[in-house]
């Protein structure tokens, strides 16, 4: 059975073919990099991805802080996240870089501050 | 055009060897470059209030995968220019809202201390880009509150922490339309639809992927939105399928009970100030005419990034400022560039290239789009008769500029130069 990927690792978005027979993957093709065997060997798997978001800053020059994910998450994970992201509440000065939630809802990525946010 | 001693009657003139319009990615990068290139006597003029442009907003990671190897969201990209600005001290003012410009680079802007007039050897102009409206789009309809342009509601969600709306439509499948729809759905909104009137996507392919596919978003090309209904706000619209020519075809209707609808139809370069003073335009990237210099009509006149041809990545705006940063600091330190004789055709397939006019004495970057999705073809550069340059793609789609470099030694001092995609 062939599947289709388009591969998100970067903006070339190649279009990665993979061969499976009998849940065994026979061959990929269509990678322009070894990085696009990896992400469709992820999405047979575990399929993973970050997201960003912004956390609540008080008495700040802007009303929220900008923050990611450090690694990917699983996708079954990513509302969950979204929950515990939705809790956080800042106080003003915020830098980019500080860790808000580390291994976030007990995965190996953190969530980061990415925009530095001064007092009002 | 507004003679000089008018323009400057009740203000001293401040002299730069630059000015750099906008602090957005392209004014950084080109800023540091021209420092480097050892222009100290310049300054970057930026309306708002904090440096960085769009990618203030542009909360998403993906950016600087090409330049710095790691997946940065926009403002630790923009930073990261800001950071190197600061570092070396070159002067930029916030607040400051450039309103006119000359032919003789005359640079007038409204800033906190006032009205200000700049006398530059060189401006750079770096001002992005804007979105296209409803307006420009005339969608028949009630005018309620709810239709926001995707910059516009992104600026709501990641600087003010304000939600545009629950139940949303999108029309245009623009990376930022996507990436919007994303967001909505990740604050809890349901959206129902992306619509997009061309038989393609405007957006990247692993935008549709990661923003639209992830999270069950139904995209349906050929369809757009024919009627907007609502009184104070919006409470619905009426889609239609279309046909070739891109007219709704009847019978086709389809009704969407939503309180938003984002618009991500194409982005314009904000070309206010080039039409003001004249610099002549591409109606086909509504930004300057360039040389390889990335010089305008207007000699000392320079531009780049979104201003100049819209992007699909900032890494490819940073490369291009820094380039164009070369060239002016050439033209303030030699008082010219090499003269661009030498006019860029689109030919078949193509739809826009940058620049327009080389000399055919120096190796060029062409940037360039199709017209439509290709499989397997070759972009072609021909020079009286002969191939100057060729490249091969596995495929190209408009959604993605495709960029090369044209080697001077293939080219003639004299004679057009036709760009063509043709399918292998």
């Amino acid at each position: 059975m062939k599947r289709k990927f388009t591969c998100i690792v970067c903006p070339n978005g190649c279009e990665i073919e993979a061969d499976i027979e009998k849940d065994q993957v026979v061959s990929i093709t269509g990678q322009g990099c070894p990085r696009g065997r990896q992400y469709v060997l992820q999405e047979l798997t575990a399929p993973a991805r970050t997201i960003a978001s912004s956390v609540l800053v008080r008495g700040g020059v802007l009303p929220v802080a900008s923050v990611r994910l450090t690694k990917p998450v699983p996708k079954d994970m990513i509302f969950h996240v979204m929950d515990a992201i939705r809790n956080v509440v800042l106080t003003a000065p915020v830098s980019a870089g500080t860790v808000v939630l580390r291994g976030v809802c007990g995965t190996d990525s953190d969530v980061i501050v990415t925009k530095n946010v001064p007092a009002a | 055009m507004i003679a000089e001693k008018e323009f400057c009657a009740d203000t001293e003139l401040i002299r730069k060897d630059a000015v750099i319009i906008g602090a957005g990615p392209a004014g950084l990068a080109a800023a540091v470059q021209l420092y480097k290139q050892g222009i100290r006597d310049l300054v970057i003029l930026e309306r708002e209030e904090e440096p960085g442009g769009i990618l203030r907003q542009c909360i998403h990671d993906g950016f600087g995968l090409g330049r710095f190897g790691e997946s940065l969201s926009g403002p630790e990209y923009a930073r990261i220019f800001i950071d190197e600005v600061e570092k070396l001290g070159i002067p930029y003012e916030t607040g400051a809202a450039v309103t006119r410009l000359t032919k003789d680079r005359l640079v007038q802007a409204v800033t906190r201390k006032g009205l200000r007039t700049y006398q530059a050897k060189a401006v750079i102009l770096a001002m992005g880009c804007k979105e296209r409206t409803r307006g420009a789009l005339g969608i028949p309809g009630e005018r309620p509150a709810g239709v926001f342009t995707a910059g516009t509601a992104q600026a709501y969600m990641n600087l003010y922490n304000r939600m545009p709306g629950r139940e949303v439509v999108i029309l245009g499948s623009g990376d930022i339309g996507m990436i919007m729809a994303r967001r909505l759905t990740l604050e809890g909104a349901h959206v129902q639809a992306v619509l997009e009137i061309m038989p393609y996507p405007a957006g990247l392919p692993r935008n549709i992927l990661q923003c639209l596919d992830d999270y069950n978003i139904p995209l349906y090309l050929r369809h757009t939105v024919t009627c907007i209904h609502g009184k104070s706000r919006l409470t619905g619209v009426t889609a239609a399928q279309v046909d070739g020519q891109r007219r709704p075809i009847p019978g086709t209707e389809k009704e969407y009970s939503c309180d938003t609808l984002i618009l991500s139809v194409g982005l314009i370069p904000e070309n206010k100030l080039l039409e003001d003073a004249g610099i002549v335009i591409d109606p086909k990237t509504h930004g300057a005419v360039v040389d390889e210099n990335l010089q305008t009509s207007i000699p000392g006149v320079f531009s780049a990034g979104n201003v100049l041809h819209v992007h699909d990545l900032v890494d490819f705006v940073s490369l291009e400022a820094e380039a164009l940063a070369r060239h002016a600091a050439e033209y303030i330190q030699k008082g010219d560039v090499p003269h661009c004789g030498l006019d860029i055709l689109c030919g078949d397939g193509i739809g826009h290239t940058v620049p327009q006019k080389v000399s055919g004495e120096r190796n060029f970057n062409l940037s360039l789009r199709v017209r439509k999705p290709m499989r397997g073809c070759r972009i072609v550069v021909r020079q009286n008769g002969r191939e100057a340059a060729v490249k091969t793609m596995k495929k190209a789609i408009p959604a993605e500029m495709i960029q090369f470099q044209v080697p001077a030694g293939k080219l003639d001092r004299s004679g057009a130069l036709e760009v063509s995609a043709e399918e292998l």
